[in-house]
């Protein structure tokens, strides 16, 4: 497929909807594949809002009820959109045992909002990641797609300062 | 056959069957909440788990099936301990409203209670969200009170197929909600209240009119006029303490005096009159498609009486006097709306009737009359505040109650119904047939309408034991049958021989099988009943709670029962119905018919 | 990481593989290739060196053996996951087996010049023994991976993993020829019965049995399902085989495939691990190119192909019903069984789930037989566990035993020990499923028999049934290999409000007891750490919690309270000192005086110390 190459950072919205009317497609509609189809509709959109929702029922046949039921289900999806950065706090058990939670209260504080929050500014989303794969070296923290590991308090700022 | 103990009492019951049923069926109760004979198992609320041995856990008795040699213990301490702990958690997000709640005294969450023994929880914390969602003018959702049962989602997914609801959300967060949690009225949810029927507690109910409807009764200004459907009769015995299928029409009567109602009239009466119309449009649309393809003269037509369309009809016809159809009909298949029949539903009828021709025969000033309709139905509610069913800018029917907010209202006024002398519904528009009175029941319609329509073409009773079409009744999810019309009169001549294949269904999924074939062009009926709610509406939306296969039967019954005990069994012999058009109908389908016992549909969209 | 070997790295010109002599073949000529080079170096690609600038160790490394000339000498080897990845990044040199760590661009050009230049080992890249104070430069003698036996992770952090001629070079896909050629589907299904081959996934249910059930069902469609969720909140194991040693997935799901008589495998993926996605997509790909996966395998009448299905965030879909669920492109929520999932699995056909570690060990036993495989381990618990091990530990990383190592020797002969010298407090063998263990029974083998035993100290891991006839029931703390040490400084109250706080955030809602009982749990719990604990809080905590373990729907809730009764027993003292003392010991709870909490020690009341 051709998704994996396109820009979709440069396209209009119109342009997304056809794409993902041809993911749809490719996956034949089966309603099997709608959690493939979500991921999909996640990357080309940030989230899956309504308008999209709506598109998948209607182009998959299936309930809106049963396309919210399943995106609300799992937590990779959003239904809303998302800050320009997303900093996931590690807290699988490694991480929490070396002092994941000071570090993600520290974040919540200065940033102001809750997990599954996004500032005002919609510079921040701030997540919980149950392990990112860098145990040995927690506590960690991923910034798009950026791990900074052995972090503690006092080095939170300047590390959000590199990103606008 | 399988054999096992429960609480040390050697039990056989056939294989498949559940701990619970085994318990039930040899007089061993154990309690339980998401479980619903019929409708679910999906052993998500755990109340009723019993030890069985040789397992770890406890196990859920509405979903694990008896084995061999299985022994089960139903009420040792353990399991009342796990079963009072869960109907703690349960408190704990619930509200202490009971003393203010519409479920009051009628709630399985709160009869649990009673049972376990538990009144308060130890627990506390964290409610889950709370959604009051009145959007719909049929419906009502205090999710506060919701216990996550999903009796509502299975029954809205899987008897109806209307598929609005489902469970949203994950874990502490889970509700029961529509598409992107829209409120409910901005759905295409068909207002047929199967699952405020299903709801054992207080989170689903139905829009509440009593409260206008007794300031109506208040106002010396008003004469307000009230009118019940054919199903309400055999089901509101139970609201108190009767069994289902009692009829009560003398009681509901003499209570709708007491209540002080300045007119009591009957909805079976425009039943009567709907077959009328219908019938003759179905004849209408089968000689105008004759006709215009050119099959029988002009001549031939003008034999009938009935005139043609200019131009060609939808066939199959199908009926209209079920609003949830309706509603479902625009939502889902908005192009095959033609196939439905313009009458207005009974009630509607009866209505626009009584702001019209009452109205000029009585004296009373249609605009200060209130028109109360008493129904098995909570789709109602919405039809009654359709646009296109006023006529000169009057509402055909200014209230509905369903079958639960009359006995509310009963109670409330402090009338000792059981003990009510029977009392009659006033004349003209308050006699009935018995044809009218199976309107209440799937296949119903069909039977009545065919009643009529049979002897219209061949001057001979319809030949079926006791009047009663046999494969159009009972509670199978889709029925069908052919008549073939033989020796008709010399006007429908041209219909001798003619196999005419009939079909009705009750419960929208059945509803979607029917009309898919219509939209492949595959349907290989003329004439179909549809009516929204599994039975009919001796299993509305808005009868007594719990509708079981068992009280269906048995309300089914109460029906015929009914049918049978009438003298005129058939429409076209209500001598007041023949009144009627001789002295302001006119004719079926007539100019006036049109105006006051017609209406039009409207495309929706999905979702 | 894109390029390594670049265009030279070796690909075979067979464009399908249709005997074993085309495998031969392509071994022969990789070995060829490989002489071409008197060294290999083997770059760590694992998610943990990954995040330590693995990448650009090796362009610095690529970019010196071009400086010095050496291309041509030394063949750079990306890999999966060495083991020690509290060291990265890593970097092994064969043939020698010098094991580098902790590098970083800047030390390259150093290290190849001493190394491949001056042929001496560059020792102060070698690994620190921080025991004893010396560097350890051979890999064999650094105690981490002494003791260890690598039969699931041989291929991991040794080959590359891109290539299946590298694979096939080291006996790859020898063992699906010889189920397909040599054996009948049986044959199969008894020598994994033979070798006492059980579940990784946490549950341990025999995999020959499992297998059985399912190959004795008559139906069209079967399904081998891969679950590769790796829910545990510090796990890593599943991911790191998937990304080193994809080939070794796909070979073990199609001889499952070939037992039980199904066309079809899934992986099921959790979202997070992309890059795990990423190479065993690559990896079917390039096995399919080459007919090693497709119609008519080698030539015979069996077929099969794989299919990737990528999870979205839910630790229950770990569980098989949930799984099939989500695959179905539903809500992950579990389904009742019976049905199982041999009988009527995904599209309700016959189906066979097993995890990631449990597929790894499937052809190296049918390459080598049962009996070879069951002289690791123990008599009923054979071959290995892989455990990732982490938390308060000087040597964090992955580490495959043989069944039956206790945890003393994997905590602290491979683990180190306890950094900056402090106390070993507990182990969390189950993660959040299990319960903890103390010092007292550190020599426990790790292995499905002993856990248990332990009882209520380490509570019951998960529950797996399935058998036509009788509901079998095998409880196993053994979990699915997440291993977090933890040091004096560990609050238990914290710990155990943490585990719970995972298991609420990731209850499925589905049943009363663990939708509301956990969050009950929960607050009750945040109460304490907060002091704000009542009197009849622990007793409250005891009886819901066997309540929810007793009564919930499926593993999640039935193990859900497991952290919580189990410290409640080890630790009880903690508790009433958060409670009665407002006092946390270990200083982890934010509003409570930290400790040591000596009022409890000098017996003083509560009421003395408020006033
Ligand atoms: C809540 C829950 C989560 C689970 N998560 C996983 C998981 O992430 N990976 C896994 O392999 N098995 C997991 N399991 C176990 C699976 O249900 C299943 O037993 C296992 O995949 C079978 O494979 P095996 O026999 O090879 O161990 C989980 C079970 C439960 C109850
Ligand atoms: S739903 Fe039942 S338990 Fe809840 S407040 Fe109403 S009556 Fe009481
Ligand atoms: S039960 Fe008790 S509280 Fe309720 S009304 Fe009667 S006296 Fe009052
Ligand atoms: S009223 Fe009928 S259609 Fe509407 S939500 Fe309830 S069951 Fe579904
Ligand atoms: S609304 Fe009623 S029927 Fe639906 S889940 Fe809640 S309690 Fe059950
Ligand atoms: S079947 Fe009866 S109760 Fe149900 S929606 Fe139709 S009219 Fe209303
Ligand atoms: S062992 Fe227990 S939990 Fe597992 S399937 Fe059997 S009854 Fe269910
Ligand atoms: S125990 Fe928890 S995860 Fe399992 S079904 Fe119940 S709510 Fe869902
Ligand atoms: S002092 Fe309190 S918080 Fe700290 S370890 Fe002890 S009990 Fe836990
Ligand atoms: S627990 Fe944080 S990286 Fe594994
Ligand atoms: S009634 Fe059995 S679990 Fe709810
Ligand atoms: S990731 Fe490199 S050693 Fe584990």
């Amino acid at each position: 497929m051709s998704i994996a190459t396109c820009r979709v950072d440069t396209m209009d919205e119109q342009d997304k909807f056809a794409l993902l009317t041809q993911v749809i497609e490719e996956y034949e509609r089966k309603p099997s594949n709608l959690i493939q189809v979500l991921h999909y509709a996640q990357s080309i959109f940030g989230f899956v809002g309504a308008d999209v929702q709506r598109v998948i029922a209607q182009k998959m046949d299936l309930p809106l009820a049963k396309i919210t039921g399943v995106l609300t289900f799992y937590s990779f999806f959003s239904t809303a959109p998302r800050g320009r950065h997303i900093i996931s706090v590690c807290l699988g058990t490694a991480c929490f045992i070396r002092g994941g939670q000071p570090i993600l209260d520290h974040l919540k504080e200065i940033l102001g909002i809750d997990v599954g929050e996004t500032t005002e500014d919609q510079r921040f989303s701030l997540e919980i990641r149950r392990c990112i794969g860098a145990c040995g070296m927690g506590p960690s923290l991923i910034i798009d797609e950026q791990v900074f590991k052995r972090l503690n308090v006092s080095g939170i700022e300047q590390i959000l300062d590199e990103f606008e | 056959m399988i054999r096992l103990t429960i609480n040390n009492k050697a039990i056989e019951v056939p294989e498949g069957t559940s701990i619970l049923e085994a318990a039930k069926a040899n007089s061993i109760l154990i309690p339980n909440l998401c479980y619903l004979e019929d409708v679910q198992k999906i052993g998500s609320c755990r109340i009723c788990v019993v030890e069985v041995k040789g397992m770890p856990n406890l196990q859920a008795s509405c979903v694990t099936n008896v084995k061999e040699g299985m022994v089960v213990h139903t009420n040792s301490q353990r399991v009342r301990k796990a079963r009072r702990v869960i109907y703690e958690l349960i408190l704990s997000d619930h509200p202490t409203d009971c003393l203010i709640c519409e479920r009051n005294q009628a709630c399985e969450l709160q009869t649990l209670g009673e049972i376990l023994q538990v009144g308060e929880t130890r627990f506390s914390g964290e409610r889950s969200k709370i959604i009051v969602d009145d959007s719909s003018l049929a419906v009502v959702r205090d999710h506060d009170k919701c216990i996550l049962c999903r009796r509502c989602v299975t029954t809205c997914n899987e008897i109806q197929g209307v598929r609005i609801l489902d469970m949203i959300h994950r874990g502490f967060a889970s509700t029961i909600s529509t598409g992107l949690e829209l409120p409910l009225g901005e759905t295409s949810c068909t207002n047929c209240g199967q699952c405020v029927n299903v709801c054992p507690v207080g989170a689903l109910k139905e829009k509440d009119a009593t409260e206008m409807v007794w300031e109506a009764l208040q106002d010396p200004e008003r004469t307000v006029i009230v009118q019940t459907a054919p199903a309400v009769r055999v089901a509101l015995g139970e609201e108190f303490g009767l069994e289902p299928g009692s009829n009560v029409t003398g009681k509901m009567a003499a209570s709708l005096w007491d209540l002080g109602f300045d007119h009591v009239f009957d909805t079976n009466f425009a039943a009567d009159l709907t077959i009328i119309e219908e019938g003759t449009e179905l004849l209408q649309r089968l000689i105008t498609n004759l006709y215009l393809d050119g099959v029988i003269t002009e001549e031939q037509v003008k034999k009938t009486g009935i005139e043609p369309l200019t131009e060609k009809v939808a066939l199959p016809m199908i009926t209209s006097c079920s609003p949830g159809w309706i509603k479902y009909a625009e939502h889902y298949f908005p192009d095959q709306l033609e196939h439905i029949s313009t009458c207005k539903s009974p009630h509607m009828m009866l209505g626009a009737l009584i702001k019209s021709h009452f109205a000029e025969i009585s004296g009373i000033d249609p605009d200060k009359m209130f028109v109360v309709s008493i129904m098995p139905c909570t789709a109602k509610k919405f039809e009654a505040n359709r646009e296109e069913l006023r006529n000169d800018g009057r509402k055909n029917v200014d209230a509905v109650l369903t079958t639960r907010e009359l006995a509310k209202m009963i109670k409330d006024a402090g009338i000792d119904f059981l003990n009510l002398q029977d009392r009659d519904f006033e004349n003209p528009l308050g006699i009935s047939t018995g044809a009218a009175d199976i309107f209440g029941v799937t296949g119903g319609v069909m039977e009545a309408a065919l009643r009529t329509v049979y002897e219209i073409v061949t001057g001979r009773e319809l030949p079926f034991e006791g009047l009663h079409v046999g494969p159009m009744m009972g509670l199978d999810r889709i029925k069908s049958a052919t008549v073939t019309i033989e020796n008709p009169t010399e006007a429908f001549s041209f219909l001798d021989g003619a196999e005419v294949g009939i079909a009705s269904t009750s419960g929208l999924a059945g509803a979607a099988t029917l009309l898919a074939e219509i939209k492949e062009g595959k349907s290989p009926y003329t004439f179909i009943e549809i009516m929204g709610c599994p039975g009919g509406c001796i299993s509305g939306g808005g009868q007594p709670r719990m509708t079981s296969e068992e009280t269906r039967i048995k309300r089914m019954k109460g029906i015929y029962t009914e049918d049978e005990s009438k003298t005129l069994r058939k429409s076209h012999e209500n001598p007041f119905i023949t009144k009627i058009y001789e002295e302001f109908l006119e004719k079926p389908l007539g100019h006036k018919s049109h105006e006051l016992l017609h209406t039009h549909y409207i495309k929706r969209k999905k979702y | 990481m894109n390029s390594n070997r670049g265009e030279d790295m070796y690909q075979t010109g067979i464009e399908s593989v249709r005997s074993k002599k085309d495998l031969e073949t392509i071994q022969a000529e990789f070995i060829q290739y490989g002489k071409k080079f008197p060294w290999r170096a083997l770059v760590c690609s694992g998610a943990s060196c990954m995040s330590s600038n693995c990448q650009g160790v090796k362009d610095a490394l690529e970019s010196a053996l071009e400086k010095y000339e050496l291309q041509s000498a030394v063949d750079v080897v990306v890999t999966g996951c060495m083991g020690a990845c509290s060291t990265g990044p890593t970097l092994i040199i064969e043939p020698e087996d010098v094991f580098y760590c902790g590098l970083q661009p800047k030390d390259m050009d150093e290290l190849v010049r001493i190394h491949f230049l001056e042929k001496t080992i560059c020792r102060e890249k070698t690994f620190f023994n921080l025991n004893t104070g010396e560097y350890i430069p051979y890999l064999k003698d650094v105690p981490f991976f002494k003791g260890q036996e690598k039969i699931v992770l041989q291929n991991c952090g040794r080959i590359d993993f891109r290539s299946v001629e590298e694979y096939i070079a080291n006996d790859g896909y020898l063992a699906l020829h010889k189920a397909l050629t040599q054996m009948s589907r049986n044959q199969v299904i008894q020598e994994i019965s033979d070798a006492k081959l059980r579940g990784r996934g946490g549950g341990g249910f025999p995999t020959g049995l499992k297998w059985k059930l399912a190959s004795k069902n008559e139906s069209d469609d079967k399904y081998v399902i891969c679950n590769a969720n790796e829910g545990d909140p510090g796990a890593f194991m599943d991911r790191s085989l998937l990304e080193g040693d994809p080939h070794g997935i796909i070979e073990g799901m199609a001889i499952g495939g070939y037992a039980i008589g199904a066309n079809r495998g899934v992986v099921y993926v959790k979202a997070e691990y992309s890059k795990a996605i990423e190479r065993t997509e690559e990896a079917i790909r390039r096995a399919r190119e080459i007919n090693l996966l497709g119609e008519s395998i080698f030539g015979t009448d069996f077929s099969f192909d794989i299919e990737i299905r990528i999870g979205a965030g839910a630790f229950i879909c770990g569980e098989e019903t949930a799984l099939i669920a989500s695959v179905e492109g539903e809500r992950g929520e579990p389904k009742l069984k019976p049905p199982y999932p041999s009988d009527a699995g995904l599209f309700n056909k016959p189906t066979v789930i097993n995890n990631v570690e449990t597929i790894g060990n499937v052809a190296v036993i049918i390459l080598k037989g049962a009996a070879w495989y069951s002289a690791f381990g123990t008599e009923e618990s054979t071959g290995t566990k892989v455990f990732a091990l982490a938390g308060n530990i000087n040597n964090s990383g992955l580490v495959e035993v043989p069944m039956g190592t206790s945890l003393r020797e994997i905590l602290f002969d491979m683990g180190g020990g306890i950094p900056e010298g402090k106390k070993f407090k507990a182990a969390l063998p189950g993660g959040p499923c299990g319960g903890c263990v103390t010092e007292e029974h550190l020599d426990v083998p790790m292995d499905f028999e002993s856990l248990p035993e332990l009882g209520a100290t380490t509570g019951s891991g998960e529950l797996i049934c399935m058998d036509e006839e009788t509901c079998m029931v095998i409880c196993a703390t053994i979990g699915s290999g997440e291993l977090i040490c933890m040091d004096e400084e560990t609050c238990m109250v914290d710990v155990a409000r943490y585990f719970m706080e995972i298991a609420q955030e990731e209850s499925c809602g589905k049943c009363i007891p663990c939708r509301v009982g956990t969050r009950r749990m929960l607050e009750i719990l945040e109460r304490i750490a907060k002091g704000q604990g009542k009197e009849g809080d622990i007793e409250l905590l005891v009886e819901l919690g066997n309540v929810i373990k007793d009564s919930a729907f499926c593993g999640l809730g039935q193990t859900a309270p497991n952290p919580v009764l189990s410290t409640i027993e080890l630790f009880r003292d903690e508790y009433e000192e958060h409670i009665h003392d407002h006092c946390c010991r270990a200083g982890i709870c934010p509003d409570l005086s930290g400790g040591p909490c000596e009022n409890v020690e000098s017996g003083a009341k509560p009421s003395d110390k408020e006033l």
